[in-house]
């Protein structure tokens, strides 16, 4: 038998157990094997991770279910899940609770826990949370804006400045029934 | 600082000491910082890129730390700079090749570097000669406080802070440990090695050189996984796995010497030779010989070259460094002959033309 790259005879035949289409057999002279194997070991994280991501899906989830992922839209950077399976990067920082459902299972396969343990900064003021609470007071003031109901859209505007500056007081139960349901109806994930 | 005068100095990391620096170069700790305000970079856009650099280095000019630091626009900078910036371990790849506004801070004598708007907006590196990550992530916690009292870093409860790449979410901790290991190689057993660490979940690769070629010996060793465990349960996880490297390491050495500890000598002093008397030598013949140097240095079987100069000549005897050094631009040819005289000059007229 001849490698499948060359025309020396084929001395290797590996069977790679970690395909995306399931196990594939390869045959390959030495050369060539040397030159598999060693790459096997230092391919990048993007497509290492690409691959881990085609693999996964395609255990967990039917066609159907990947391609109701895929249109998963992120309402603060507008990329899609499948922007993201693409590519290998997020978008913002939000797209981790935009997608968490189908990046829990990435997020185990990879590291093994879905915790974060260690450090944290003294400011925590930047949770992807608090921006998409601040996206929505925004979009709110300017519905408020147009239908000309300056008196909301002022306190609106008060708001997001407390929010923005991380003044808690912005969260309290007053303030976020003032705020009408569909704000309520958003409990943080955190 | 201008960067003609890193070019003639060495880095922390090249200096050859501390434990185990026979073997072990250096030790490095990254983090992957971004700024809650902005989307990760993939989604900038110019003036978010512009608006990113300004508020870190606004944040750098209220800190003690600006004092010491040169901030670096990498976007007006010309190809050889940002090459040389490479080749010194200063900034990646990514930062140099990529587009728009992106910067480095650097400290000058090469101990840490921030890289802004790489694949996240901030990476924070910090390099210590030998094996001492403990020193080094204490330095980091250090450099990472003092930027977080100036800035909002996109940070979660759950998931730690928060990166572009799932893979470096939580800590954003990368600990790495550079080894030279030219009897590991020598001796074939490489390959078995770094079996047995992918299974632990170290990850392995090869410095200076792409793909599978490996040049120079030189292996670097990191932790895979960044959440779940805390900062020092990361450093301890790469840093229990180093010992057992270099006890192999030894053990190949000694290997070679017992084998034809005659053969070793003549082996590593005509790769000396070589290099002393070449007229005209690429980069990649350097580095193989270099290499066989350094271990002959560190058997006692080469006794008039030292250490610290071998590390300097693995970095300094690369493109844009001697193209930096010579002070214009180089074809492959002339920069093959201006190597062989930079080689001859520093290993030839030893010990008198030693720099530091």
């Amino acid at each position: 038998m001849k490698c499948q790259h060359c025309e020396k005879p084929a001395t290797f035949h590996i069977t790679e157990l970690t395909e995306p289409n399931g196990p594939s057999v390869l045959h390959l002279c030495e050369e060539h094997a040397r030159t598999f194997l060693s790459n096997e070991g230092t391919a990048t994280p993007a497509s290492a991770l690409s691959s881990m991501l085609a693999k996964q899906l395609k255990i967990k989830n039917a066609a159907e279910e990947l391609a109701t992922a895929d249109k998963k839209t992120c309402p603060i950077c507008g990329i899609t899940f499948a922007d993201f399976r693409k590519f290998g990067r997020l978008g913002c920082a939000y797209d981790y609770i935009a997608f968490e459902d189908d990046l829990q299972p990435l997020l185990v396969n990879i590291h093994g826990s879905l915790q974060h343990v260690g450090k944290e900064p003294s400011n925590q003021t930047g949770s992807p949370e608090r921006q998409h609470r601040i996206m929505q007071l925004k979009v709110e003031m300017k519905e408020a804006v147009e239908k000309e109901d300056y008196e909301t859209a002022s306190r609106l505007r008060d708001k997001i400045s407390e929010v923005e500056s991380g003044n808690e007081s912005s969260w309290s139960k007053d303030a976020l029934e003032d705020l009408g349901d569909d704000f309520q109806s958003d409990t943080p994930i955190v | 600082m201008k960067l003609e005068e890193l070019a003639n100095q060495s880095s922390e990391w090249m200096r050859g000491q501390g434990p185990e620096s026979d073997i072990v170069m250096s030790s490095r700790i990254r983090l992957a910082r971004n700024l809650s305000e902005f989307p990760f970079i993939r989604k900038c856009t110019p003036k978010d890129r512009i608006a990113i650099a300004m508020s870190v280095h606004r944040a750098l000019d209220s800190l003690p730390l600006s004092a010491d630091t040169e901030y670096v626009d990498v976007a007006k900078l010309g190809d050889l700079d940002r090459q040389f910036l490479m080749e010194r371990q200063l900034i990646s790849h990514e930062l140099s090749e990529s587009q728009g506004a992106r910067a480095v801070i650097l400290d000058p004598h090469e101990r840490f570097s921030i890289m802004v708007n790489e694949e996240d907006h901030l990476r924070l590196q910090v390099m210590q000669s030998g094996l001492d990550l403990e020193a080094a992530w204490q330095r980091m916690d250090q450099l990472d406080n003092q930027l977080e009292s100036k800035l909002t870093y996109s940070f979660n409860k759950r998931l730690g802070y928060l990166t572009a790449c799932p893979t470096n979410v939580g800590t954003g901790l990368r600990v790495s440990v550079m080894l030279h290991l030219p009897a590991l190689v020598a001796t074939k057993q490489i390959d078995k090695v770094f079996r047995a660490l992918n299974k632990i979940n170290v990850a392995v690769r090869g410095l200076f050189g792409e793909g599978s070629q490996f040049m120079g010996d030189f292996y670097q060793i990191s932790n895979q996984t960044t959440l779940g465990k805390n900062e020092l349960a990361l450093v301890a996880k790469v840093r229990e796995v180093v010992p057992r490297l270099i006890d192999y390491e030894r053990k190949a050495r000694e290997f070679l010497v017992n084998e034809s500890r005659q053969d070793l000598h003549d082996n590593v002093s005509r790769a000396l030779g070589i290099l002393c008397t070449a007229k005209k030598i690429s980069s990649e013949e350097t580095m193989h010989y270099l290499s066989k140097v350094r271990m002959g240095v560190n058997l006692g079987l080469i006794s008039d070259v030292k250490i610290p100069t071998v590390n300097k000549l693995f970095i300094h005897t690369q493109p844009a460094h001697l193209q930096k050094l010579c002070g214009h631009k180089l074809s492959v040819t002339d920069r093959n002959i201006e190597r062989a005289n930079y080689l001859q000059l520093h290993l030839a007229k030893r010990p008198e033309s030693e720099i530091n």
